[in-house]
């Protein structure tokens, strides 16, 4: 093995939270910072060319390699796991930006009591509407302490929608639910594609609160704080699974390479696969002195560092902590150990596919323009009679509307699969369906959790991840509600046929729901429930942090990008202003 | 080396004016010009192309409701996308062991790669191509619940609406059918204007809207 000159900090994982800390520390202090990701450089100037739905929506050309790595799934302890062979309910990026590249851009908040969420549902409803098994846990951080952080996300980039509260104050049109904002958005809300604008009108006079989607597909050219310009959103209709050709929607690569490229101290090593964090029980108890990885050669290198940050998402973070032997495994059985405990999915499904009359040009749009509501979203709507806690939001988004994903869904009435009476149907539906979206809040339990595969191993013989996940009652339930209000809805807005999703019934890794998966290396108050500190500093070894959506307790409604922004902001201020000067436990 | 195969196309046999294209390059051919072309086949057979055509022209039939699998080239994509890494499995996980019989919710555990499954499913379709169409929907209806005929389903639907670098969608063909422009660089003055009335720019391919040559993935690695 190469042993390499020793750095201030490594990082591994050069996605949104590896890249922003990376750019924080590069600018703020003087501190050497090397970016370790495995997959390769972007050609974002060929961001243009991929505007190809077969090789980047179908073959998922951006995504993560499951030849050389993957994961296992089971539903329980007693069944065997079984390998995802190939992508399905989420989609891990792969290469310099990582998942940030792909993303739609859908960038709202989190509710201010999900930062809380098991002192208030207990204060609230009494522990006994706890379901039996969670393992509900408050983050350590309040909203109040995170809104400046989030307000630093926004700026960075350039998030367009409208507030609809700012300072406590209510604004007609904004999400009068949202948590108070300092500010209004950097940039006005995007433009409303017709299905949207059908939604928006029809929920406003069943009495709902719609508003337009917080979107980081900025409505016009913008300049961040750093001074970075992007262009506005063309509407082109090629976000999710896809680069921005334009760079109107904000990816790490055009946000915040541009600044990290200035600064001499940082540099960005491709094809590094991180292997091992290592720490030295002997010398440096309590304290890591760096990581092995292979190399793009083959070499195993071995790189040592003062500060460590892992950020290689929800998945890998988690991995990586169980294959180095950091903490302790979580065991649900006894409830002991803290690694991989708190796994969730957010809950994601097309509640309502409407067929209407009239062509919907939904070509046009982008992957966060549209509207929402969050009127059944959390606490805000009354849960003593339900059975079921907490919720989410409804949205009309142009988002997935490509032809070869789209083509051939057709109503209930249409019994045929294919031939010349079920190509009649598809033609005639294709630009005449619109969905509405579904995204809530996936409680933690004590069976839902990650540890290391007996069987399946990656391409240099390392255990793979084990998902051990499935949906409980509290999450059947709630789907069963929002249907029925989403198909409500679609009937008002004047479609023909509405076809409700039949269901949650078991964790189905084949259709895709959302890549927010989360937990695994969770945050919190206390050492013996939770691996970080609320600085996402480790519990026990104290030059190790860990960014990303791993860190949360449980799963919000929300889509995480604006959280992991401002938790890594947050814990990149602890450093600075705290633990450079005194290098021990923040907390 | 295989010997090397080809699918004869005959304008009449397809009927009106065509666009085929061979390889990289776009031919044109029409009914009235009594010709044929040759298009060379990287992974079927001429045998197997024709059972595969003829089996996608079933699935997404050329009716009144305009043209179809045929006129799409569907059968030359999949030749090419079984010949590419996804054919043989390039980016799926494929250590053992396997679990053939897994329930649904964890994906396709086998071990046969799509063009493992292709050549044993045409095996069963021998003749398809000489049949009445009646005759081949009765067949195809027969094996309409395997994996094989689902692939193919997808397959053909691929053929029908992806760009046409990848071979199908021959001169756009699909995304006319549906109303799809293809890729635009901007719907910024129409996104939120149109309601409720068909708003239908001309198709053009990634080609025309980038002005060079993309190379499809099937064509790397």
């Amino acid at each position: 093995m190469k042993t390499l000159p020793s750095v201030d900090v490594v990082i591994v994982g050069g996605g949104w939270t590896g890249l922003l800390m990376a750019k924080e520390l590069g600018s703020r202090t003087a501190l050497s910072v090397v970016v370790l990701e495995r997959g390769g450089r972007r050609k974002t100037e060929e961001y243009g060319d991929g505007m190809d739905e077969l090789d980047y929506s179908v073959r998922l050309r951006m995504m993560q390699d499951v030849s050389q790595e993957t994961v296992t799934l089971r539903h329980d302890t007693t069944q065997q796991a079984l390998p995802l062979r190939q992508h399905g309910s989420f989609l891990p990026g792969s290469g310099v930006g990582g998942a940030g590249e792909h993303w739609s851009a859908v960038c709202p908040r989190n509710l201010p009591d999900c930062f809380e969420l098991f002192s208030r549902s207990i204060e609230k409803y009494g522990a006994n509407r706890l379901p039996e098994d969670h393992a509900i846990q408050d983050w350590g951080v309040t909203y109040d302490e995170l809104e400046p952080y989030y307000m630093r996300a926004e700026l960075l980039m350039g998030v367009s929608g409208m507030a609809g509260n700012i300072h406590g104050k209510q604004i007609e049109g904004g999400n009068i639910f949202e948590g108070w904002r300092s500010a209004e958005y950097p940039t006005p809300p995007t433009k409303v594609p017709y299905f949207s604008a059908m939604f928006a009108e029809s929920t406003k006079s069943l009495g709902y609160h719609p508003y337009p989607v917080p979107a980081a597909t900025t409505s016009r050219a913008y300049t961040n704080p750093d001074g970075v310009s992007r262009a506005g959103c063309t509407y082109c209709g090629y976000c999710e699974t896809f680069g921005c050709m334009i760079g109107a929607k904000s990816q790490p690569t055009n946000t915040l390479l541009p600044v990290i490229a200035k600064r001499k101290n940082v540099s960005i090593r491709t094809g590094a696969w991180v292997r091992r964090v290592v720490r030295d029980a002997s010398e440096n108890r309590g304290r890591a002195r760096g990581v092995t990885y292979i190399d793009s050669n083959g070499q195993e290198v071995f790189q040592p560092a003062e500060l460590i940050f892992l950020a290689s998402w929800t998945l890998n973070n988690t991995r990586l902590l169980l294959l180095s032997g950091i903490g302790e495994a979580y065991d649900p059985a006894t409830g002991k150990g803290t690694v991989g405990r708190n796994l969730t999915h957010q809950v994601v499904f097309s509640a309502a596919t409407a067929f209407f009359e009239k062509p919907l040009n939904r070509f046009m749009g982008s992957g966060a323009s549209g509207i929402m509501l969050s009127d059944l979203d959390g606490d805000l709507f009354y849960h003593g009679k339900l059975p079921f806690l907490r919720g989410g939001t409804l949205s009309a988004r142009s988002a997935r509307s490509l032809p070869i994903s789209e083509c051939g869904v057709v109503p209930k009435s249409v019994k045929a699969t294919w031939g010349s009476a079920w190509k009649k149907a598809a033609l005639h539906y294709y630009d005449r369906t619109g969905r509405i979206g579904f995204s809530g809040e996936h409680l933690a339990y004590r069976g839902n959790y990650m540890d290391l595969d007996p069987v399946y191993k990656d391409h240099f013989g390392d255990p793979l991840l084990r998902l051990t996940l499935d949906w409980r009652e509290n999450e059947r339930k709630m789907a069963e509600y929002v249907i029925a209000k989403a198909v409500e809805i679609a009937r008002e807005m004047g479609a023909k046929e509405v076809t409700g999703f039949p269901g949650l019934r078991s964790y189905d890794a084949t259709r895709y729901q959302s890549s927010h998966v989360q937990g695994g290396v969770i945050m919190g108050s206390s050492p013996d429930r939770s691996v970080l500190n609320p600085y996402l500093q480790h519990w026990h070894v104290a030059n190790l942090f860990v960014l990303g959506a791993s860190s949360f307790p449980q799963n919000a409604s929300a889509n995480p990008t604006p959280t992991i922004l401002a938790l890594t902001y947050r814990a990149a201020d602890a450093i600075v202003k705290r633990y450079l000067k005194n290098p021990a436990a923040l907390a | 080396m295989r010997r090397r195969e080809f699918l004869t196309l005959s304008a009449a046999s397809i009927g009106g004016v065509l666009v085929y294209s061979l390889d990289r390059e776009v031919s044109r051919l029409s009914a009235q010009a009594d010709q044929s072309i040759r298009v060379p086949l990287r992974f079927f057979s001429q045998a197997e192309a024709l059972i595969v055509a003829a089996a996608a022209s079933r699935i997404f039939p050329s009716d009144e409701a305009g043209p179809g699998a045929r006129e799409a080239g569907v059968a030359v994509y999949i030749d090419r996308q079984l010949a590419g890494p996804w054919g043989r499995d390039r980016h799926r996980y494929t250590q053992e062991p396997f679990e053939e019989d897994a329930p649904q919710e964890f994906g396709y555990q086998g071990k046969a790669t799509p063009r493992q499954i292709y050549r044993q499913g045409l095996k069963d379709l021998k003749g398809l191509d000489r049949l009445k169409t009646a005759e081949q929907d009765q067949k195809l209806g027969q094996i309409e619940t395997t994996l094989f005929f689902s692939l193919l389903r997808r397959n053909t639907i691929e053929g029908m609406f992806c760009d046409p670098i990848h071979g199908g969608n021959i001169d756009m063909v699909g995304w006319q059918l549906i109303g799809f422009p293809g890729p635009r660089m901007s719907n910024y003055d129409d996104v939120d204007k149109h309601f409720g009335e068909a708003f239908r720019p001309k198709a053009a391919s990634l080609r025309q809207v980038t002005g060079h040559k993309v190379r499809p993935s099937e064509d790397q690695e």
